[in-house]
């Protein structure tokens, strides 16, 4: 079945947003296919790995769904650390969820180190008649910081496995575009193993800043941060 | 002394529980945390993690805003089903802030609030402090720890240190996802804070919790059960836990449990845990289904007996698919999420290879064996607990207990009740009453409560439990888990 991956990319996508939007349907719906009634809300933050393979990659994603409520907010800086992908999650149908993703692209350039892809996903869109965020804005937005942004129903399983899907090709271009980038792994061949290599080591690769200072997105880092102070 | 402690069956020279008397005081705390961390180099990012939980500025801006009327509040009054319930608990601010209502939406009778903070502070202003009320069968049950009210309205049988127990249990449950030191500084900036921001989610915990208190005599007893295993497969079940995670500094326990029976607790030497904290955690894995559909999970879990200051780590999971038992790794160290991982898979591979997994579910899958079962027609159940290793055994419940086991429940706590009055307590009581004979009896070592046949004999009920205990002394191995392994 693997005979024919050239090449295998680990790559750690955090899960981001206020509590109740459906981070974890979400990563359900696209794991498991199926969601038996309500979700309880995550203690702390879960871990899921899972595998997507495009053409003859395969990337190893480590999917990290933190908890929204308030008080696992001082937690979310453990995982911030080598991570390579950023989905903010917000409620279509709650505008302050959308303004609470703004909080936490502020939160996440002053976190980390290293290039992260971010991608802005509004949940629920079967609510439709509910809905209280307009798509123009959260285009708008997604473009202005240079993330992108997507729509679904972890629900009505409804573009759900796209976002997966192009979290992974994003990470396949992020690794082809950083060599320079320590934290994601890359190995050649087929040699599969079955470990969880959850933390790379970091090396404290530094980036030098791009241009926008919003822009955290696509390898663009924006503090000149050091790690190992 | 060893011939000594060989008499009681599941007694053993060292356990890696904290034995308990059952209504001591909760207050005590110890401070663990800081030790374990002193003797090891603590990473930067602890420190900065600390300070991010103590930063409570950005917590100003949103105050729930309680819309509370009279004609409101009235509902509720008049809900003939909200008035039935058997036990009410509520939670507040010593402020009065509404925290907690176990049934209905506090929001709505935020004047009975009002009440409750009112009492407590009228008495505590002559330097004396309010513990119940009696009014008919209900009881009014009042704990004030700073900074919070707990208040239980119950028309159970229970007693009030019963329920006082209850409401420390709901107390630390808040300690376990605060910690005490946060859930104090808050109230020490802010006396009129709305916690409920804090605590979204944390209302199944307690609902569980709750329910969890009145049915399990886990609770009363200050004690757990062990799932039944033989001593080789339990000690190769802490022996790879042990060995999996020999490299990892700064783990403080290791938990195996399922069915909310322990299977093997492996500790870091000097450390004990206190069967609260562990009914917290059992608590948890319980009320989070969720767990089940996650590969694994990191969570922050205050354990208050252990250390009320501060979080420990857990890395919680199930062992495999085809194995229901949670694995729970808690350590002091913020990111040791990935080792602790791969410890769990060299558990799990070692556990496959040694046929622990199928042990367990062999385990799981039997049912306890009645007391008719074993030869013992008279005796209807009992409850055995071990007080040197906090531990308990209670067979499979049947006949007449199986439609109605609240019965049961409630006839062990009233015996224990009687073994454990503070004013006078019992060695050994014999009641009988039209339905049911109880024999219960509190020895240096171990408690015993026999439920009997409402007609035996008062000598035969004596010898039956002579035989009893033979009984269980021979299968101690099994049924208790009597080694205390460290890391």
């Amino acid at each position: 079945m693997l005979t024919d991956v050239k090449k295998i990319i680990v790559a750690k996508a955090l899960i981001l947003g206020d509590q109740g939007v459906g981070k974890t349907s979400l990563v359900l719906r696209y794991l498991e296919h199926e969601i038996n009634g309500t979700v309880a809300p995550t203690v702390g933050a879960s871990f899921f790995p899972c595998s997507i393979s495009i053409g003859d990659t395969l990337v190893k994603l480590q999917i990290w769904d933190t908890a929204g409520q308030e008080r696992f907010k001082s937690m979310a800086p453990l995982f911030y650390r080598n991570s390579n992908a950023a989905l903010l999650v917000f409620d279509l149908t709650r505008y302050e969820s959308f303004l609470n993703v703004k909080e936490w692209i502020v939160e996440l350039n002053r976190n980390i180190d290293e290039p992260i892809v971010a991608f802005i996903v509004g949940s629920k869109t079967d609510l439709f008649k509910e809905r209280q965020v307009s798509k123009d804005e959260a285009v708008k937005y997604s473009n202005h910081i240079g993330a992108k942004y997507y729509e679904c129903s972890a629900l009505y399983n409804q573009r759900v496995e796209e976002v997966f899907h192009n979290v992974a090709l994003e990470m396949i271009k992020l690794q082809g575009d950083l060599t320079l980038t320590k934290t994601m792994n890359v190995c050649d061949g087929v040699s599969v193993n079955n470990s969880i290599e959850v933390n790379t080591i970091d090396y404290g690769t530094v980036i030098i800043t791009g241009s926008s200072k919003e822009n955290i997105a696509h390898g663009i880092k924006v503090n000149n941060a050091c790690c190992f102070n | 002394m060893a011939t000594n402690i060989e008499i009681e069956p599941g007694a053993a020279l060292e356990s890696a529980l904290v034995t308990t008397e059952s209504y001591e005081n909760f207050q005590e705390m110890s401070s663990s945390l800081e030790e374990i961390k002193n003797s090891n180099f603590i990473p930067s990012t602890t420190d900065e993690y600390l300070d991010n939980c103590n930063n409570l500025d950005n917590d100003i801006h949103l105050n729930c805003s309680i819309t509370s009327t009279n004609s409101k509040d009235e509902e509720y009054l008049q809900d003939e089903e909200w008035l039935s319930k058997s036990k009410h608990v509520f939670v507040l601010s010593s402020a009065g802030k509404p925290i907690y209502s176990r049934y209905g939406n506090e929001d709505r009778f935020a004047s009975y609030f009002g009440i409750m903070q009112a009492l407590v502070s009228f008495v505590q202003a002559d330097d004396d402090s309010i513990r119940s009320i009696h009014a008919g069968d209900t009881k009014f049950v009042f704990l004030f720890k700073e900074p919070l009210i707990l208040v239980a309205v119950s028309k159970t049988e229970e007693c009030t240190l019963q329920l006082t127990a209850q409401l420390n249990y709901v107390f630390n449950q808040i300690a376990s996802t605060l910690t005490l030191s946060r859930l104090v500084k808050i109230y020490e900036q802010r006396r009129n804070y709305d916690l409920r921001r804090l605590l979204t989610g944390v209302d199944r915990f307690i609902d569980n919790l709750l329910d969890f208190s009145e049915n399990e005599p886990a609770f009363t007893l200050s004690a757990v059960q062990c799932l039944p295993l033989t001593s080789s497969i339990r000690d190769a079940i802490s022996a790879a836990i042990i060995q999996s995670c020999s490299k990892i500094k700064n783990v403080v326990f290791g938990i195996l449990l399922a069915k909310n029976q322990l299977i093997t607790l492996v500790r870091m030497k000097k450390y004990y845990i206190h069967p609260h904290d562990l009914h917290l955690i059992f608590n948890l894995v319980q009320a989070s289904e969720s767990f089940k559909t996650v590969e694994s999970c990191w969570a922050p879990i205050c354990l208050p007996r252990f250390d009320s200051s501060g979080f420990l780590y857990g890395h919680v999971s199930y062992l495999a698919e085809d194995c229901q038992a949670c694995l729970i790794l808690l350590t002091v160290e913020g990111d040791a999420f990935s080792s602790l991982s791969e410890a769990k898979q060299r558990i799990v591979e070692r556990l496959r290879r040694g046929s622990c997994l199928e042990a367990i579910n062999e385990s799981l899958a039997s049912r306890e064996e009645s007391c008719m079962e074993v030869g013992f027609p008279e005796l209807r159940h009992y409850i055995y607990k071990s007080k040197s290793t906090a531990q308990f055994y209670q067979p499979h419940i049947s006949a007449p207990y199986s439609i109605n086991s609240r019965r049961l429940v409630n006839i062990y706590k009233q015996a224990h009740y009687k073994l454990h009055c503070p004013t006078r307590p019992l060695k050994l009581l014999f009641e009988r009453t039209p339905q049911d004979a109880i024999l219960a009896w509190d020895t240096r070592g171990f408690e015993l409560y026999a439920v009997l046949e409402p007609l035996i004999e008062t000598s035969s009920a004596i010898s039956t439990v002579g035989r009893l205990l033979n009984w269980i002394k021979k299968r101690e191995d099994k049924l208790f888990h009597l080694n205390a392994p460290t890391f």
